[in-house]
């Protein structure tokens, strides 16, 4: 008899939970659990009517959340100045002590360019990847361990396709995993599902490099057993997926015990404005 | 402006600031992380504040609003729509079920129940998101993120608790 008064109680208490709406609730969970359902459901829609009116969705829940951020970005804009001016003189040591000969580095650079240039009439080889790029501004900046991405606003209706390459400067920063109306998503390099194509020069072994949720480093995976990468080497897109465009930096190789990591160029927190192929 | 007013201007903010927390939480994608031996880790917020808020005064919290939240918050981590809300709701069944139950609420009993709620929302996140929509995500962070979360939960209804009697204060002095 008791074990049998416990079991309706026990029902009683879920039915209640699943079904009363409460004093000040409109709808029970029971029915908002199963428009929830069907909204996930929707998610198998990849294109017509539903997608249309999940990109607008995101596009105005995107703005929403930029206004609503603006002071927080506006706080983390001013620490990271307040970081640079105080690193300043250090920064500057360091650029005096490193001793740069920037004119000669940049003859370098333009003989090498016309090498290439050469050498790839030579070879008939034809740069399937469009030289035109969009400058975008980043309207927000989703940093967490799970998660490094920006929104950025800039989305289909200029011409923005999905998988391609976004530079900040001439660096690698990231891909397009997502586009909307108005503003598109970018994966970066570092988040632990990005995993890029890579070549490391001068020794031009190909890699994977994949995101280990840190914005500073990334680690170099499928490398041959018997490499001989040292510090400092150059780390490249491979363009080998056929989407990313080849040959733009990524960061330098350290090794650290028997793992090879790859040091980003960009500083993958404090990107404003990028730039991306179309 | 005169003193009532003010009161119930103060009364109103203290009463809407879970609503207001919430929808914060969601459309920043506001995620606090700390660094322990240069590690990053992280909790939801979220999952505190809809299982105290439900569980001790559930009429401060819309079900209907913690599904719009849940929407938001989907939009911005890049979820697929509905996953999010689904957990709250799940959340709420639960926090909603203990509220129905206990006869004498305390915190180690909400602690413990916290955990149970926790690891059945992470289940169910998990499980449609690997076997539905093969979503890449890694268990180990996942479960990392909902201990750490059931870690902090002692210390945020703390704090809860604390905007709970300034508000009840403000109702006795009015």
């Amino acid at each position: 008899m008791a074990s049998d008064s416990g079991r309706d109680d026990f029902i009683i208490a879920i039915r209640s939970a699943f079904l009363k709406k409460g004093n000040r609730q409109k709808f029970s969970l029971f029915t908002l659990i199963v428009i929830s359902i069907l909204v996930l459901s929707l998610e198998y829609f990849k294109s017509g009517p539903v997608d249309k009116f999940r990109s607008i969705t995101k596009d105005l829940i995107f703005k929403g959340s930029f206004f609503i951020s603006t002071p927080f970005v506006y706080i983390n804009k001013n620490y990271y100045k307040l970081k640079d001016h105080l690193e300043m003189y250090e920064e500057y040591k360091l650029l005096k002590q490193k001793n740069y000969n920037l004119e000669s580095l940049s003859n370098e650079n333009k003989f090498y360019k016309t090498e290439i240039k050469k050498l790839n009439n030579l070879i008939a080889e034809e740069n399937i990847y469009s030289k035109n790029y969009l400058l975008s501004k980043v309207l927000l900046d989703q940093q967490s361990p799970y998660l490094k991405s920006v929104i950025i606003n800039k989305g289909f209706k200029h011409g923005i396709k999905l998988g391609v390459a976004v530079k900040d400067k001439s660096y690698f920063v990231g891909k397009i995993v997502n586009v909307n109306v108005f503003t598109s998503r970018i994966l970066l390099a570092s988040d632990l599902n990005s995993k890029i194509p890579v070549i490391i020069e001068p020794s031009g072994i190909n890699a994977i490099l994949s995101g280990k949720g840190n914005n500073n480093f990334a680690e170099l995976e499928y490398l041959p057993k018997n490499n001989n990468l040292k510090n400092g080497d150059v780390v490249y897109t491979s363009g080998v997926d056929g989407i990313i465009a080849s040959a733009i930096p990524i960061g330098k190789v350290f090794i650290n015990e028997e793992n090879k990591y790859v040091e980003f160029f960009v500083d993958l927190n404090q990107l404003q404005f990028v730039k991306i192929n179309y | 402006m005169t003193k009532i007013k003010k009161q119930k201007i103060f009364i109103s903010l203290i009463q809407s600031f879970p609503l207001i927390l919430l929808f914060f939480l969601a459309f920043t994608g506001f995620d606090l992380n700390f660094f322990i031996f240069s590690n990053s880790f992280s909790f939801n917020f979220i999952y505190i504040l809809i299982f105290y808020w439900i569980l001790k005064k559930p009429d401060r919290l819309g079900y209907g609003l913690i599904f719009l939240a849940g929407i938001i918050n989907d939009v911005v981590q890049n979820f697929p729509i509905g996953i999010s809300s689904i957990n709250y709701l799940i959340l709420c069944v639960i926090a909603a079920f203990i509220r129905n139950r206990t006869l004498v609420p305390s915190l180690l009993y909400d602690w413990i129940l916290f955990l149970i709620a926790i690891l059945i929302v992470s289940s169910v996140n998990y499980s449609i998101l690997t076997l539905v929509f093969s979503f890449p995500i890694k268990y180990g962070t996942l479960m990392i993120s909902s201990f750490i979360t059931f870690l902090i939960f002692p210390i945020l209804t703390k704090f809860f608790h604390l905007i709970n009697i300034i508000e009840l204060k403000e109702q006795n002095a009015k």
